[in-house]
């Protein structure tokens, strides 16, 4: 298929209709509303349903029920929408329920900015709603990975039965890049919802549908959970994916996703152009965070000490050092808010640290 | 033999978790049976509450979703949208649904959504224990308003009959009460007719249904039905709020 100039948001949305997500519920919010203005345009074309919601909480909810029956369903907003939505993730993981959840970060806390942010990083990747829950979290570092994690993200919410969200920002929502559609390759064996809430016939032979996350003894409530949890290490052993960049031999290792990651790029070719060898190690899930990816590029020798590049007051720099244990230095560089930090910014970093 | 009366297959052997004398239980028998007169049990799909009726599941001898606290109506929308056959139903109680879910249920009805709400009104938080409700009346004592609801620091009740019925897109509203058997009676022509709306696809249908609630109240079961009769009834007024269900 030819490349086409689309906004992120939009290609964003077409392609979890080419994933197969015919419903979509959500509420208006800078810098994410092209993906509902776009799924209330396509979805009618196609017998789907777009709905916008009274607000993010009933978005959710509306998500929560739709996946309850059975449906690949999807909602979108950015982080002050996405706070208001976690009391219903939490009741979707709990009930063990799949959808996709995008969030194009801006600036926070509170009403925060409208420019791209990584400050929503702990919120994703350590559940944000109550409960001892994770959902997978995607973090696509351009248009074109955006478009190529959305099919597997409703696949990985369908096999684990679980949310997935996608955490890009505001540049990538926003920004317009060429992206191919490819072909949908569904390479997962999806297992048939029995569970979901249709309407029950008695002689269907199929179990009454009780969709729920109430277990009120104690023992009921500790199945769900190691339920939970033993899903959740398979998850950690088998759905990490990074990016390894010009990593053999580097003198150090850049810590970087999303946006940020991009720049970073451009940063290392300055270094090495002053004849320092820098890589880049980018999470493409950043739940589960890749441990082993990690680890191999700073167990290397070469390797001195991990700088991380964030969006952010330090938030990916905790697993950075969770990973690497003291065994070598790790470093944070970045501000909290919407300042993005540029290419000569961040190389100036990398040189000056490398003296210290 | 001849066998005169059985219970409804729609409702389970499950032994009912409620209150003796609480009117919860004639509730769901009503609904169960209406679901079993009109044969829709294969597309039948519950939305439970949060609140004495939070295992609701459990009786409802067909598919049933647990929803938060309030967000039934928006979580029910989910399911109806994504299959318009199916006849889904939200059974919520006066705190889930005139407080925590005020905005979900005033908009599920401004969309005429095509479900249907059974909203239990016994003025009273019941499952956390007796907490002032939206719908205490004035002067009536709770746990959190033991010297009695005063109007000045916390408003009078809501009246969310009358107030959805002001919205365009509610197709059926009416107010019952399981106080005396000529009630119940109406209460389950109200039910059916709620559900039969629902499912010629007229628009949102809601039966508010004054119930009781011994335990909380502090009262024999008798002397609260009596109470209801006494005190909810002239403020609550029985009777169809809305119906554009006969409107050609």
């Amino acid at each position: 298929m030819a490349k086409k100039l689309m906004k992120g948001c939009e290609a964003v949305a077409e392609a979890a209709i080419q994933a197969g997500c015919h419903y979509f519920f959500g509420y208006p919010i800078t810098p994410q509303n092209d993906i509902p203005e776009y799924m209330s345009a396509r979805l009618p074309q196609i017998g789907g349903c777009f709905l916008q919601a009274e607000s993010e909480v009933a978005a959710i909810n509306m998500v929560y029920g739709a996946a309850a029956s059975g449906a690949r369903v999807m909602t979108s907003s950015s982080s002050p929408g996405i706070s208001l939505k976690q009391e219903g993730m939490s009741y979707l993981a709990g009930a063990e329920l799949p959808c996709v959840v995008v969030n194009m970060v801006r600036g926070g806390p509170g009403l925060g900015s409208i420019q791209p942010s990584q400050g929503d990083y702990f919120q994703a990747t350590r559940g944000g709603g109550h409960g001892d829950y994770h959902p997978i979290v995607l973090a696509p570092s351009s248009v074109q990975e955006a478009v190529d994690l959305m099919q597997d993200a409703f696949d990985l919410a369908d096999v684990y039965r679980t949310p997935v969200m996608i955490l890009a920002d505001g540049i990538i929502g926003q920004m317009m890049e060429p992206v191919e559609f490819h072909e949908s390759k569904n390479t997962r064996a999806l297992p048939k919802k029995d569970w979901a809430a249709t309407g029950w016939d008695p002689k269907s032979g199929r179990a009454r549908a009780v969709v729920n996350s109430l277990y009120i003894e104690v023992d009921e409530l500790q199945e769900l959970n190691d339920r939970l949890q033993s899903r959740y290490q398979v998850i950690r052993d088998n759905e990490t994916k990074a990016e390894l960049y010009n990593t053999d031999g580097a003198e150090i290792i850049v810590c970087a996703y999303g946006t940020v990651a991009r720049i970073v790029k451009s940063a290392i070719n300055i270094c090495e152009k002053q004849g320092v060898k820098v890589g880049l190690f980018r999470p493409i899930t950043i739940w589960p965070f890749p441990e082993k990816e990690l680890s191999g590029a700073m167990d290397q020798a070469s390797v001195k000490k991990a700088i991380t590049v964030e969006i952010s007051a330090g938030q990916m720099v905790e697993d950075v050092r969770l990973v690497v244990n003291g065994k070598k230095p790790v470093e944070f560089f970045g501000k909290p808010g919407s300042y993005t930090p540029t290419a000569e910014e961040i190389a100036e970093y990398i040189m000056k640290s490398r003296e210290a | 033999m001849q066998t005169v009366f059985k219970k409804t297959p729609i409702l389970t052997d499950a032994v009912l978790h409620y209150c003796p004398g609480c009117g919860h239980g004639i509730v769901h028998r009503l609904v169960a049976e209406v679901i079993e007169e009109l044969g829709i049990q294969d597309r039948a799909v519950a939305y439970v509450p949060v609140g004495c009726a939070v295992f609701g599941y459990k009786y409802f001898n067909i598919d049933c979703v647990e929803a938060a606290h309030g967000r039934a109506p928006a979580a029910a929308t989910g399911t109806k949208r994504t299959d318009p056959n199916r006849v889904v139903f939200t059974y919520q109680g006066d705190g889930d649904l005139a407080s925590i879910g005020a905005a979900e249920i005033v908009h599920a009805a401004h969309r005429g959504e095509k479900i249907t709400t059974i909203f239990i009104n016994n003025a009273i938080y019941g499952m956390t224990g007796g907490q002032m409700a939206p719908t205490t009346l004035v002067g009536q004592k709770t746990t959190t308003s033991p010297y009695g609801r005063d109007k000045d620091h916390c408003g009078s009740p809501i009246r969310v009959a009358e107030m959805l019925a002001t919205i365009e897109g509610s197709a059926y509203i009416e107010r019952v009460a399981v106080n005396t058997p000529a009630n119940i009676i109406k209460a389950k022509k109200a039910i059916k007719n709620a559900f039969e709306c629902q499912i010629a696809g007229k628009g949102f249908s809601l039966v508010e249904v004054l119930s009781n609630c011994p335990t909380n109240w502090g009262m024999s079961p008798v002397e609260s039905m009596e109470w209801l009769e006494e005190n909810m009834i002239p403020y609550y007024p029985l009777g169809v709020k809305k119906d554009i269900t006969k409107e050609v």
